[in-house]
């Protein structure tokens, strides 16, 4: 009788397969995700929630409910709305100025000229240094004895030097510097995006809106412009919502000032909540930012979803 | 509607000739083809004549006026595109419209013109659509509204066919024949397809390397070519070219290259033809093969109306006599222009 070698029967494991399974694949996948979010933006979203309907203070960090009494506080203090109307001049001076810088500067670098290569690479510089290391360049130049600006100014003849501008005294001057600085951050982004926007335009377009007799001008606002509104309205939405949320410029040029002059949500959320300890008030500050960029967001989404083409 | 005349017209990008001297002479309401394959500078001499390019040397003329240096706009010229160019942003009805806009004509006679331009390109049910909502031939129908409603001097079309399906293709060309018959006007096709060319211009222009090889009727293109390079781009199959003992090469089309028992008695040539290969293509049926005593660079071919040669009597590896009518041979010296003997 011819003998048969059997196979040994391995156990198999009934989890060896289990990542071939789709469902299962999945759920690994996007877990990470999922718990960064929940973790690390749900938790805290929900704790500033609680936090402003408490009395918590990091000296008496107890948890009682005081219902929306921190928010009617707030509303009555004058200086709260002040900083209110400085987040919006802030944010939408800066991305107005970024945006109008952005199309100059895309229109510039699709022209043909030697070294645009250099250029277009050079002009990311501006989003890539860091924060601080920019804004204390930029404090140089606004420096009420050294300003660069100034001395420029006076040298060329424009100015004396009795009348040279005290750019971080002045609170008008003061919230000026931080849109402009702002902006002198966001624009490279917008170059970035108009450029992106720009070259997608098939050039078929283009040629067919000059043969029907558009000048340039026409081409641009009426042709060019609306299509890359969708490509646009992306951008914009980035730049308000971190533009909305920032502190550090205000932060390390003009700590708020002169007189609560550039103080925006964010900073007056810090000071009041960390700096000051009064956790409670600080996030009821900083929650006012949440409706703000909530009716900005849906609001670009169904804009960009009906525009789209 | 007026006259297109150009003058020795050239454009170079960088080193390269893309334009190299075209004279041409497009009479008002001639529907003239330019006809070359790809990269052979069609296309750069009609965005030469809109005014997208700006020629090198040379006059374009349009009406009898020097146009060198006028913007686009001035020239009052219709352009339809390949991708055809519709604005996605703007409906049907701000499509149309847009040339009129631009012009800053009054409300009510855009109004007027674009229902005009919609009723002659029957389009006045999609008036209120964007470009994505709309078929291919659809598409094609608003931008040749968008090129007529300001009634230009002259019409440029580059490959306006090319993004259609091959069904579409055959009603659309009877289309936009019909409807420049209709109109009159003066229209200039670019399109490297023979067929669109041979069945819609008035006149064909041929060109190659940014030369014009040929003018003329697509009869005479393709009756009487003036050079090798017509022969064989004209034709599907080519014209069968072959080196002439005398020096020189001998030309023939496929259909006039028949088995000698077919030829009715008269001036005709005999040739022994092997054939290699036989294809069946229903209405006809091309046979390759080699002719004895010349040289060619391709197979010789012949197109046999399948109705009067049977599929037994003409075998692969078989020898065959066959002929051509003398008066189908043309003649070609040297350097490949046609020689004036017959």
């Amino acid at each position: 009788m011819a003998v048969i070698a059997e196979p040994v029967a391995k156990p198999i494991s009934r989890y060896r397969f289990i990542l071939d399974r789709r469902e299962v694949l999945e759920a690994v996948l996007v877990a990470p995700a999922i718990l960064y979010v929940l973790l690390l933006v749900g938790l805290p979203l929900l704790l500033a929630v609680y936090y402003s309907l408490s009395a918590y203070t990091i000296y008496n960090p107890t948890w009682t409910f005081v219902g929306l009494a921190n928010f009617e506080q707030i509303l009555q203090d004058p200086t709260f709305l002040d900083t209110l109307r400085n987040t919006f001049i802030f944010t939408f001076g800066s991305q107005l100025l970024g945006l109008v810088l952005g199309k100059f500067g895309a229109f510039l670098l699709l022209q043909p000229f030697p070294g645009r290569k250099i250029v277009r690479a050079l002009i990311i510089l501006p989003f890539a240094v860091p924060v601080a290391l920019a804004t204390i360049a930029w404090q140089w130049m606004f420096d009420s004895l050294y300003s660069v600006i100034n001395w420029t100014m006076i040298a060329a003849g424009i100015i004396t030097r009795e009348d040279a501008p005290n750019w971080l005294g002045n609170p008008y001057l003061a919230m000026l510097c931080i849109v402009i600085i702002n902006a002198w951050r966001f624009f490279p982004f917008a170059i970035v995006i108009f450029l992106a926007g720009i070259t997608a335009v098939p050039q078929d377009v283009i040629d067919a809106a000059t043969v029907d007799g558009a000048g340039f001008w026409r081409r641009n606002y009426q042709i060019i412009l609306p299509m890359i509104l969708p490509i646009m309205a992306i951008g914009l939405i980035f730049g308000i919502v971190f533009t909305f949320t920032d502190l550090s410029i205000v932060f390390l040029l003009t700590m708020g000032g002169p007189g609560g002059a550039t103080s925006v949500l964010g900073f007056a959320g810090f000071q009041t909540g960390i700096v000051s300890g009064d956790v409670a008030h600080g996030a009821a500050i900083s929650l006012f930012m949440l409706p703000v960029l909530l009716v900005v967001v849906i609001f670009m989404l169904r804009f960009i979803r009906r525009r789209e083409i | 509607m007026a006259a297109v005349l150009t003058r020795d017209i050239v454009k170079t990008f960088g080193e390269v000739n893309a334009v190299n001297g075209i004279s041409l002479r497009v009479p008002d309401g001639e529907f003239m083809v330019l006809l070359g394959p790809s990269g052979c500078g069609k296309t750069t001499f009609l965005r030469i004549i809109c005014g997208l390019e700006q020629q090198t040397s040379g006059d374009l003329l349009i009406g009898g006026n020097v146009v060198n240096d006028m913007p686009p706009r001035a020239r009052g010229i219709a352009m339809m595109f390949q991708s055809y160019g519709l604005y996605p942003h703007y409906t049907v009805r701000n499509n149309i419209s847009f040339p009129l806009r631009t012009q800053r004509m009054p409300s009510q006679d855009i109004q007027k013109k674009v229902d005009w331009a919609a009723q002659l390109l029957d389009i006045g049910h999609l008036l209120d659509r964007r470009p994505r909502q709309l078929s291919g031939g659809e598409r094609q129908r608003v931008a040749l509204a968008r090129a007529l409603v300001r009634e230009p001097t002259a019409l440029l079309l580059d490959e306006p066919l090319s993004n259609l399906d091959a069904k579409l293709r055959t009603s659309a060309r009877q289309e936009i024949k019909n409807f420049q018959q209709r109109v009159g006007l003066t229209t200039i096709y670019v399109t490297h397809d023979q067929v669109e060319a041979m069945g819609m211009g008035d006149r064909i222009a041929v060109i190659d390397h940014g030369r014009v090889r040929q003018v003329g009727t697509p009869t005479e293109i393709y009756e009487d070519p003036a050079d090798l390079f017509v022969a064989t781009f004209v034709g599907a199959p080519p014209m069968n070219i072959v080196t002439h003992n005398g020096g020189g090469y001998l030309g023939f089309r496929p259909e006039n290259f028949l088995p000698r028992d077919m030829i009715e008695d008269g001036g005709a040539t005999e040739f022994s033809f092997r054939v290699d290969r036989s294809e069946y293509l229903g209405s006809e049926r091309i046979v390759y093969g080699v002719m004895d005593g010349f040289d060619s660079k391709q197979p010789i071919t012949a197109k046999l109306p399948p109705a009067h040669v049977a599929e037994g009597s003409i075998r692969p590896g078989e020898w065959h006599p066959f002929a051509v009518k003398n008066s189908a041979l043309r003649h070609f010296d040297t350097s490949g222009n046609r020689s004036s003997r017959h």
